[in-house]
């Protein structure tokens, strides 16, 4: 008797567990698009606008996961693995969709990738399409023009121009900016440049977009084409970047010792407050000058001028515009997912309530055709892009950092760029960090 | 009742060996499995033999990890066992207040590491301002932060089981020796440490491998900057297993190595204390 109880039992829970088990999975509901959202500044637009928005038009629910900031690969790779993964996600070039070839759909036949303008604009291999870009962006040297022109209002300036917008070399940014770092009780700033942030997974506006400035001069003297890969990269222009790194440094809001612990959040906060006048980032950070507390900055004094390092001719370069936000659709969910995920898309970017979302909320300067001129975002820093974009006789630098070979170049540049500030690596040094470490990644790599 | 006992032991070890081999047997074997393959998701890979192994030699990386961690855990092992034993022997002589003195030490036991490293970081920080430096400044500066934010959350654990061990110590022995004319010296290396061998044996063990596995501090308190310097194993397993596309394999490698370290050394120190504490 107690032996076939035993038996018994030990048999329901043989069976039991798979049962247990089973239930336990997620089973997606029939109509449900589930997005993994990179940015985080604008996880709320997609989650409480967008989702309620997009269901009501077409019945079908929007699933909106965001990874914190700088742990969107690691998302990535634990969410894809699951039994119920996402149908759109994003990568950020070249590089990235490397990494992800085994998830990513053929987009050629989707209605998404007909919308797309410039179709060259979208990544692929063997012609299939498989990443397609979804916002352009651009960045520079933002700057307050209330406060610059208080400077040039001073009576003992040192320099002969009379506004921001006659700066078009590094000499004359030097200038300035080395005048107004004498004048800043006057100006009633702590620095002309806010802090250059270096803290844990803060230093990207050096390492990724800053180099980039160099590297596109370097890549085009050399004659190679916007996107290819290369083994050899010299930093020819690394005594230029030292210039403009310079600057930064000694002209800042912050003293060098105390970098470490800055975040780009602080930064722009102290851009927002009035207690720097300029700020290095892209027309993403307008949210995090509009949105904070005791904002200061009135829209229209912020301006944007292009990174001046002092190189011959660079009177003619814009901004850095580029973009590293593609969408992806994942092959391994089933077809109809993949074609709610491509309806999503469509509707996001072509009906008229999504475009309103896309200029009004999410600040995109989009790369489709389905946008009309006054269907661009309207946010100060976002003009500007498109300002500059437009400028006859000014060529925009690309976004030639989509080449560099690895994300672990970037830690181990930023890292010697981190030990420049404090001292412990000279300038030679940093650029023999850059130019070995490229080859061992790139061997790496390819 | 004997019998029966034994008859059902299976059925009521079954719940406890499922959770085993689902939360520990299952992924550490397919852990050193995944160290021989090349993957992105732990779901499918492509197998490359020995090359994950090669890859993280690559650069000298996990080496300087090892390294600061090797210091790091022999300067925090000494500190954190000389401290707990003085703060002990202290607090098991009936000072006034005792028992709220042991109370406070251990408290910092219970707080995460994760909280712990953000609230040193601040006071770490705040200390450093005035000579305009942060503890991300210089290696050296996060080398003791951490070194502090170790004892600080381990002192008080190591001590009770030093204050346990103080008192289980026979008054007739301390008294004998007392009349036999041992003074405070002899009666400390003579009577105390011999009789507290046992949990010395213990502490050393338990700080050693939590030196070695230290993570939530470590990402808290410098996330290994500035560069990698301040980067322990535990950290950079991390780091490598998530931050680097194409590295997952590597990461992995990197982690049964760390395993089998950390095993050896613990073993060999349990071995060598085991023996001596026979002797004693």
């Amino acid at each position: 008797m107690k032996k076939t109880l035993l038996l018994c039992m030990v048999a329901l829970m043989v069976v039991g567990s798979p049962l247990f088990a089973a239930g336990l999975q997620e089973t997606a509901p029939a109509k449900e698009v589930y997005f993994l959202n990179f940015k985080p500044e604008i996880a709320d637009v997609y989650e409480t606008k967008i989702a309620p928005v997009f269901e009501a038009e077409t019945g079908i629910k929007l699933k909106v996961v965001t990874a914190a900031s700088g742990t969107y690969a690691t998302t990535l790779k634990s969410e894809l693995a699951k039994s119920n993964p996402p149908v759109i996600f994003q990568t950020n070039g070249p590089m990235g969709l490397a990494g992800s070839l085994d998830y990513t759909a053929d987009l050629k036949n989707t209605n998404f990738y007909k919308i797309l303008s410039d179709k060259s604009m979208a990544l692929g291999e063997g012609g299939q399409v498989l990443a397609i870009p979804y916002a352009v962006e651009g960045y520079g040297i933002i700057y307050n023009d209330a406060i610059m022109r208080a400077y040039f209002a001073l009576p003992n300036k040192a320099v002969k121009i009379n506004s921001a917008d006659e700066i078009n070399n590094f000499a004359l940014l030097k200038a300035v900016v080395e005048d107004m770092q004498k004048n800043k009780a006057a100006l009633g700033i702590q620095g002309v440049f806010a802090s250059t942030s270096m803290a844990a997974g803060n230093d990207w506006r050096w390492q990724t977009h800053l180099v980039n400035v160099p590297l596109y001069y370097e890549l085009r003297s050399k004659g190679i084409p916007f996107g290819t890969k290369t083994r050899d990269f010299d930093f020819s222009y690394g005594p230029q970047m030292k210039n403009i790194w310079d600057l930064y440094l000694n002209n800042s809001t912050t003293a060098k010792g105390l970098l470490g612990a800055k975040s780009v959040d602080d930064a722009m906060a102290e851009f927002a407050l009035g207690q720097a006048a300029m700020v290095q980032n892209g027309n993403w950070g307008a949210s995090q000058i509009l949105g904070v507390k005791g904002n200061k900055v009135a829209d229209s004094d912020i301006k944007f001028m292009p990174i001046y390092i002092g190189v011959a001719g660079e009177e003619n370069i814009g901004l850095c515009v580029g973009t590293e936000n593609y969408l992806c659709i994942n092959k391994k969910v089933s077809a109809e997912q993949q074609a709610l995920g491509d309806q999503f898309l469509t509707w996001l970017f072509s009906s008229a309530s999504g475009k309103a979302f896309v200029k009004n909320d999410l600040m995109f300067i989009t790369p489709f055709n389905t946008f009309a001129e006054n269907e661009l975002p309207t946010d100060p820093l976002a003009k500007e892009v498109i300002r500059w974009m437009n400028k006859s006789g000014v060529t925009s630098v690309s976004w030639d950092f989509s080449v560099i070979p690895s994300e672990e170049w970037k830690t181990q540049f930023g890292a010697a760029l981190g030990d420049y500030i404090n001292g412990r690596k000279n300038w030679a040094e940093v650029s023999r960090v850059a130019t070995d470490v490229w080859k061992t990644e790139f061997d790496l790599s390819n | 009742m004997q019998k029966s006992i034994r008859r059902y032991a299976a059925l009521f070890v079954l719940p406890a060996l499922t959770c085993f081999f689902i939360a520990f047997l299952v992924p550490m074997i397919s852990g050193v499995i995944l160290s021989f393959f090349k993957f992105s998701t732990v779901l499918d890979g492509t197998f490359v033999g020995w090359q994950n192994y090669k890859l993280a030699f690559i650069n000298n990386e996990f080496a300087t990890s090892l390294w600061f961690n090797v210091r790091f855990t022999l300067v925090s092992v000494v500190t954190i066992n000389i401290g707990a034993f003085a703060l002990a022997m202290l607090l098991t002589r009936g000072l006034k207040g005792t028992n709220a003195f042991r109370t406070i030490f251990f408290m910092p036991n219970l707080i995460g590491g994760i909280v712990l490293g953000w609230i040193w970081q601040l006071i770490i920080n705040g200390f450093l301002l005035p000579k305009g430096v942060t503890i991300v400044t210089d290696p050296k500066y996060g080398f003791w932060g951490l070194v502090v934010l170790m004892n600080w959350q381990n002192i008080g654990y190591m001590m009770v089981i030093y204050i346990a061990a103080i008192q289980n110590i026979p008054v007739e022995l301390i008294e004998a020796a007392r009349i036999d004319g041992a003074g405070n010296k002899t009666m400390l290396t003579s009577v105390i440490l011999p009789s507290i061998a046992p949990s010395l044996t213990i502490c050393l063990f338990l700080t050693i491998t939590s030196g070695f596995r230290l993570f939530d501090q470590n990402l808290a308190l410098t996330a290994g900057d500035p560069g990698k310097q301040t980067e322990m194993l535990a950290l950079n397993i991390y780091n490598t297993f998530y931050r680097r596309t194409g590295f997952e394999g590597v990461g992995q490698a990197k982690a049964v190595i760390f395993t089998l370290l950390v095993a050896l050394i613990a073993l060999t120190q349990l071995a060598i204390s085991r023996s001596r504490e026979e002797e004693a």
